[in-house]
């Protein structure tokens, strides 16, 4: 079957592939900043994290929804979130990484 | 006449006092009797910026300070962050030797270290066991156990595993009812986590300490006095020798403070802490100028 016959047949099962995965956002950890590290999302929206370090085995932690995981040097982390409501959630580097880690962090700003 | 009667009738001796339970012990029968220790914290001592012109020159006030003291305190304790971090392993011992040349001016020589993050978490405690000893212990001073806690060499700032349980070990030989005293340098609860003000493992600590009805917790890590309870166990956290660092939640960051020319040192400072069997009482003392 051709591509463009699975798609037409996919959408009208309603199951377009493309709008069911989640948005991707890449996010750089580096000593001692986050980029982006001010992020829009839409409430409501699940999304995919792909966090990458450059330099040292950084945390990533968001406090509010009690989600954390470490960032290896050398390896993509995957991180599925979804906000429920709008406003702002904090993160930050909590694996303490030198003179500058209390000022590594950012904030995702939900609508 | 107890000490603190004369501090109260002295003018508090320069600090201003507080009291509070050592957890309403049970004495009676124990051979506890009336001491006062000494808590200095956070000194950073290497740091160098704007929010301290004289931060080599605040440590040596506080010691000299502490020893004025009319009488002399049974111990000193340093619950972390010795001195400020560094990248450099060199650096980070020249560091360490300079702070402890400097606190073995302290008149008392009994003294106790505890380790930070800034001292500890970049090489795992390598530099600080070497230099000061072991990361956490645990002693016994006139029928008040302490127990100095390590929530800090390890780059997650987890007590981990093995420490939890050595506390474990080390808590069942308590009397429950005996008054303990923990020191750690980071908030064992959850003060601010979006300031990674808490301790990943630290509900487990609480737990723990949980059956001892007579507990206190001295802490530093967040530059300021805070003094909160969890459960019975009150937490008291102290002022810093090098910068302020902002109320619990207030700023974006917990960024140093800006030193201001009009009030200097204002915000840095240390404590007594007096143990008169059921009663704790807190001594605090800021840094002046003279």
């Amino acid at each position: 079957m051709r591509r463009r016959h699975l798609l037409l047949l996919l959408a009208a099962l309603g199951l377009d592939a493309r709008a069911q995965a989640p948005r991707e956002i890449e996010l750089t950890a580096r000593r001692f900043h986050f980029t982006p590290n001010v992020i829009p999302l839409q409430a409501g929206e699940p999304v995919v994290l792909l966090l990458r370090s450059l330099d040292f085995a950084h945390g990533f932690f968001v406090p509010d929804l009690d989600l954390r995981t470490d960032l290896m040097p050398g390896r993509v982390t995957r991180l599925a979130l979804t906000p429920k409501a709008p406003g702002r959630l904090a993160f930050l580097c909590d694996n303490f990484c030198g003179d500058g880690h209390e000022g590594m962090d950012g904030i995702f700003v939900v609508t | 006449m107890q000490r603190r009667d004369f501090l109260h009738l002295a003018g508090l001796g320069g600090g201003a006092i507080f009291s509070a339970s050592l957890a309403g012990c049970a004495t009676a029968g124990r051979p506890q009797d009336e001491f006062y220790f000494v808590q200095l914290s956070d000194v950073h001592w290497g740091f160098q910026g704007a929010p301290n012109p004289d931060a080599r020159g605040t440590l040596p006030k506080a010691v000299e300070a502490v020893n004025a003291l009319a009488r002399p305190p049974d111990f000193i304790v340093f619950t972390g962050d010795l001195t400020h971090t560094t990248d450099d392993p060199v650096e980070r011992r020249r560091r360490m030797a300079e702070f402890r040349q400097i606190a073995g001016e302290l008149k008392v020589k009994t003294v106790r270290f505890m380790p930070g993050e800034h001292d500890a978490a970049l090489d795992r405690g390598t530099a600080f066991k070497e230099m000061f000893g072991e990361t956490y212990y645990r002693f016994d001073h006139r029928g008040v156990h302490f127990m100095a806690l390590d929530n800090v060499s390890d780059r997650g700032t987890t007590l981990g595993a093995d420490q939890l349980a050595w506390m474990q070990a080390e808590l069942a030989r308590l009397d429950p009812d005996a008054p303990l005293v923990v020191l750690a340098h980071r908030p064992l609860f959850p003060l601010v986590p979006k300031w990674d003000w808490h301790t990943r493992d630290g509900d487990q600590a609480l737990a723990l300490l949980m059956p001892h009805r007579n507990v206190t917790v001295f802490y530093g890590h967040i530059h300021q006095e805070h003094h909160q309870l969890t459960g019975h166990i009150a937490h008291h956290s102290a002022r810093s020798l090098m910068f302020p660092l902002p109320a619990p939640g207030t700023a974006d960051k917990p960024l140093p403070v800006a030193w201001d020319p009009a009030a200097p040192y204002r915000g840095l400072g240390w404590r007594e802490v007096e143990v008169d069997g059921a009663k704790a009482e807190r001594i605090e003392h800021g840094v002046s100028a003279a």
